[in-house]
C-alpha cells in the first residue's frame, strides 16, 4: 500500500510537473530571446483559458474550432503586447522591465476578474472523464491527456529550434543579437515572435488545466509557480525548464504528503519550493544548466 | 541633486554643497509647510484626514523601499511582507510583553530590521532578477508564517491592536492620531535625507551606479547591499507598526503580494533615487483609488455602468488601475512624479524668458 500511495503521489506530481515544465519552457524561451522576465506569464494562462472558455459556452463553438480561434488571438496578443508594451522598454534598467511585467501580470488579472467573475467556471465536457489503469495505478483519464499534450509540446519545441528556420534564428538571436542581426536576421521580428509562441504555448496550458480542473483566477498562480521550477533549471535553459517543472511538481505532492504525515504545518503544497528556491538561489543561483554569467569589466 | 539655485550663488564649502534646503526660500516654505499641517487636523474634515493618514504610514514605507530600490538598485517583491509583519510585531509586543505602544513602534522596527537581514542575505550574493524572485519566495513564505504562527499574528482572525498613546494620553481618534503620523514622517523622512550625505548613504548610492567601481574603491559590498535590506525593512516596520495602531485591527490576508506591487508602484511614480518622491508616490496610489471610485460614482445608474458592471466590480477596476498606471508611468514618465515636479518648478522660475 505504501509503496503504491508513493507511486500515485509521483505519477501525479509528474503530470502537474510536465504543465509546469510547459509554462517554464515558454517563460525561458521569452528570458532567452529578449532578456525579459516575465512577471505576467501566468496571465498567458489565464487569458487564453477565459478566451477559451468564453468562445466554447457564449459562442457555442465546437471544442476544436474555438480552440484554434483562442491560438490566434493568442498569437495577436503576444505580438502586441511585445510590440505596444515592452519595445518601448529596450536598453531601459532590469527592474523597468520587470516591473512593467508585474504591471501588466495586475492589470490583466483584474480585467479577467471584471469579465468573468471570481468563481470557478467548469469547462464544457471535451472530453469523456474515465479512469483508466495505468501499472496498476488509477488515472483519470483528463490528466493523461494533459500529459500528452505536454509531452506533445516539448517534442514540438524541440523540433523547432533544431530544424526550423524560425527557430534557428532564435537561438541565433539569444546567443548575440549584433551577429544575428548583421547576418540577416530581423531581432524585433524574432523578439514579437518568441511572445507570441510564449503566449499560444501557455495559453494550451491555460487550456488544459481549465478543462481539468475548471477555469478560475487560480491559473495566474502557475505563472509564480514558474520561478522554482526555472531557478532550479537555470533561467537559460530549455531543458533545464522542463526538468525544473518536472521537479517542483514531484516536491509539491512529496511536500504535501511529508505534511500530512508528520509535520502538520498545514499549506506545504504551496510554500514548499519557495523554500526550495532559496536554497538553490544560495547554493547554486545559476541552476543546475544555466550559463553562469562571468562579468568583465 | 538637480536643485534650482539663483545665480551667483556658488557653493564654498562642502558643508553648503549638502545642504538640504539650500535657499531661505525654501527653509521658509519648509516651516511654513509644517506649520499649515499642525493646524490641518483644526480644518480638515475626517475623509481628508484619513487619506493623510494613510499617505503618512505608507509614505515611511515605500520610502524604505526607495532606499533599497531608488538609491540601492536591489529589487524587493516582498516589501508588503515586512510591512505587515512589522504591524503584527508591534501589536504582538505590546500585548504579549506589555511594552507601551509609543516604544512598541520603535521595536517592532528593529524586529523588521532584523527579519530583514534574515531574508537580505541572498541580496549579499544575487542582483537583479534573481533578487527579485528571492523576495518573491520572502514573500510567500512570511505570508505563510503569518497564516500558522497563530501565538503571533491571532492566525486568521487577525489581531486586535490598542490605540496609541503617551502619558496617558489615547490618540485614538483620526484628529489626534495624524499628529503622531507626521511626527514619524518628519522623523524618518530627515532621518533618510541625513543618511543620502553620510559615507554609508554615498556607499549605497555607488553600489547602485556601478558595483564593479564601487567594490574597487573599497566598498563592501555584500555589507551594503545587506544593510539596505536592512533599513529599507526598518523603515517598513514603523509604517506597519503606525498602520496597526491606526486601524486598531491587523488580519493575515492584507499584506499579499498586490500591496508588495503597490509599494513599488508608489516609488516608481513617485521616482526612484528621490526622497520627496517616495511620498509623492504614496499620495498618489492613496489618491488613485479614491479617483476610480469617484469617477464610477460619477457614472453610476447610467447606461454604462449598467453595461458594465462598473459598481460591483470597483474593486477590479482599482487594481487594474494600479496596473494601468505603473505601466503608464514606466513608457512615459520613468523619472516619476518628483522629475515633474522639479520641471513644473525650473518652468515657472524662468517665466516668462524661459529661452
Amino acid at each position: 500500500m505504501e509503496l503504491g500511495f508513493l507511486l500515485q503521489l509521483l505519477l501525479n506530481g509528474l503530470i502537474v510537473g510536465a504543465l509546469y515544465g510547459v509554462v517554464a519552457m515558454s517563460f525561458v524561451l521569452i528570458y532567452k530571446a529578449s532578456q525579459v522576465v516575465n512577471f505576467a506569464q501566468g496571465e498567458f494562462l489565464l487569458v487564453g483559458a477565459w478566451v477559451c472558455w468564453w468562445l466554447l459556452t457564449a459562442w457555442q463553438l465546437p471544442f476544436w474550432l474555438g480552440f484554434l480561434v483562442t491560438l490566434a488571438f493568442m498569437t495577436l496578443f503576444g505580438i502586441l503586447l511585445q510590440v505596444v508594451v515592452l519595445r518601448p522598454l529596450i536598453g531601459e534598467p532590469v527592474i523597468s522591465v520587470i516591473m512593467i511585467t508585474i504591471g501588466l501580470s495586475i492589470f490583466f488579472q483584474a480585467l479577467m476578474k471584471w469579465m468573468f467573475g471570481v468563481f470557478a467556471q467548469p469547462f464544457p465536457p471535451v472530453f469523456a472523464v474515465e479512469r483508466v489503469r495505468v501499472l496498476g495505478l488509477e488515472v483519470q483519464s483528463v490528466y493523461l491527456f494533459s500529459l500528452a499534450i505536454s509531452v506533445a509540446i516539448m517534442l514540438g519545441f524541440w523540433w523547432f529550434f533544431t530544424y526550423s528556420k524560425h527557430g534557428l534564428a532564435m537561438r541565433a538571436t539569444a546567443f548575440d543579437q549584433q551577429v544575428a542581426a548583421s547576418l540577416g536576421v530581423s531581432v524585433p521580428r524574432v523578439f514579437a515572435m518568441s511572445w507570441a509562441i510564449s503566449a499560444v504555448v501557455s495559453a494550451v496550458a491555460g487550456v488544459v488545466v481549465g478543462v481539468v480542473n475548471g477555469v478560475s483566477s487560480a491559473l495566474s498562480f502557475y505563472g509564480i509557480k514558474v520561478f522554482p521550477a526555472v531557478i532550479l533549471g537555470g533561467l537559460d535553459s530549455i531543458v533545464g525548464a522542463v526538468l525544473g517543472g518536472l521537479i517542483v511538481g514531484v516536491l509539491e505532492n512529496l511536500a504535501q504528503w511529508l505534511d500530512a504525515e508528520w509535520l502538520n504545518w498545514g499549506n506545504m503544497y504551496q510554500v514548499a519550493p519557495f523554500y526550495a528556491m532559496i536554497l538553490i538561489l544560495l547554493i547554486k543561483p545559476y541552476g543546475l544548466f544555466g550559463t553562469e554569467t562571468i562579468e568583465r569589466v | 541633486m538637480a536643485t534650482m539655485t539663483p545665480a551667483g550663488d556658488y557653493r564654498s564649502t562642502y558643508r553648503e554643497d549638502m545642504t538640504i534646503f539650500p535657499t531661505r526660500g525654501s527653509r521658509i516654505a519648509l516651516w511654513v509647510g509644517l506649520a499649515l499641517l499642525c493646524l490641518a487636523p483644526l480644518v480638515l474634515d475626517r475623509y481628508l484626514l484619513h487619506l493623510l493618514i494613510n499617505i503618512g504610514f505608507l509614505g515611511i514605507a515605500a520610502l524604505g523601499l526607495n532606499i533599497l530600490v531608488g538609491f540601492t538598485g536591489q529589487i524587493s517583491i516582498g516589501h508588503a511582507a515586512f510591512f505587515g509583519f512589522g504591524a503584527f510585531a508591534s501589536a504582538w509586543a505590546h500585548e504579549a510583553l506589555h511594552i507601551p505602544v509609543a516604544l512598541a513602534i520603535p521595536l517592532a522596527g528593529l524586529a523588521t530590521a532584523l527579519i530583514g537581514l534574515v531574508f537580505g542575505a541572498p541580496a549579499a550574493r544575487l542582483k537583479g532578477l534573481y533578487l527579485a524572485i528571492a523576495t518573491l519566495a520572502a514573500q510567500f513564505i512570511l505570508e505563510d508564517f503569518f497564516a500558522r504562527a497563530r501565538w503571533f499574528t491571532g492566525g486568521v482572525a487577525g489581531r486586535v491592536t490598542e490605540p496609541f498613546s503617551l502619558f496617558g494620553f489615547a490618540f485614538d481618534t483620526d484628529e489626534t492620531y495624524f499628529y503622531v503620523v507626521l511626527a514619524f514622517v518628519v522623523v524618518m523622512f530627515a532621518g533618510a535625507a541625513n543618511l543620502m550625505r553620510t559615507r554609508d548613504g554615498r556607499a549605497l548610492v555607488a553600489v547602485r551606479d556601478h558595483y564593479l567601481s564601487a567594490e574597487m574603491m573599497g566598498i563592501n559590498l555584500a555589507y551594503y547591499r545587506t544593510l539596505s535590506f536592512g533599513i529599507a525593512s526598518f523603515y517598513a516596520g514603523i509604517g506597519g507598526a503606525l498602520y496597526a495602531h491606526y486601524l486598531l485591527f491587523v488580519s493575515v490576508e492584507a499584506f499579499n503580494i498586490l500591496f508588495s506591487i503597490q509599494f513599488l508602484g508608489m516609488v516608481i511614480i513617485g521616482g526612484l533615487g528621490t526622497i520627496k518622491g517616495s511620498l509623492m508616490g504614496a499620495a498618489f496610489m492613496v489618491l488613485l483609488p479614491e479617483v476610480v471610485q469617484s469617477l464610477a460614482d460619477m457614472l453610476a445608474g447610467g447606461a454604462v455602468d449598467r453595461a458594465l458592471k462598473l459598481g460591483a466590480s470597483i474593486s477590479y477596476l482599482r487594481e487594474m488601475a494600479i496596473g494601468a498606471a505603473i505601466i503608464l508611468f514606466l513608457i512615459f514618465e520613468p523619472d516619476g512624479l518628483a522629475h515633474r515636479w522639479q520641471q513644473i518648478k525650473a518652468y515657472w522660475k524662468l517665466y516668462p524668458y524661459s529661452h
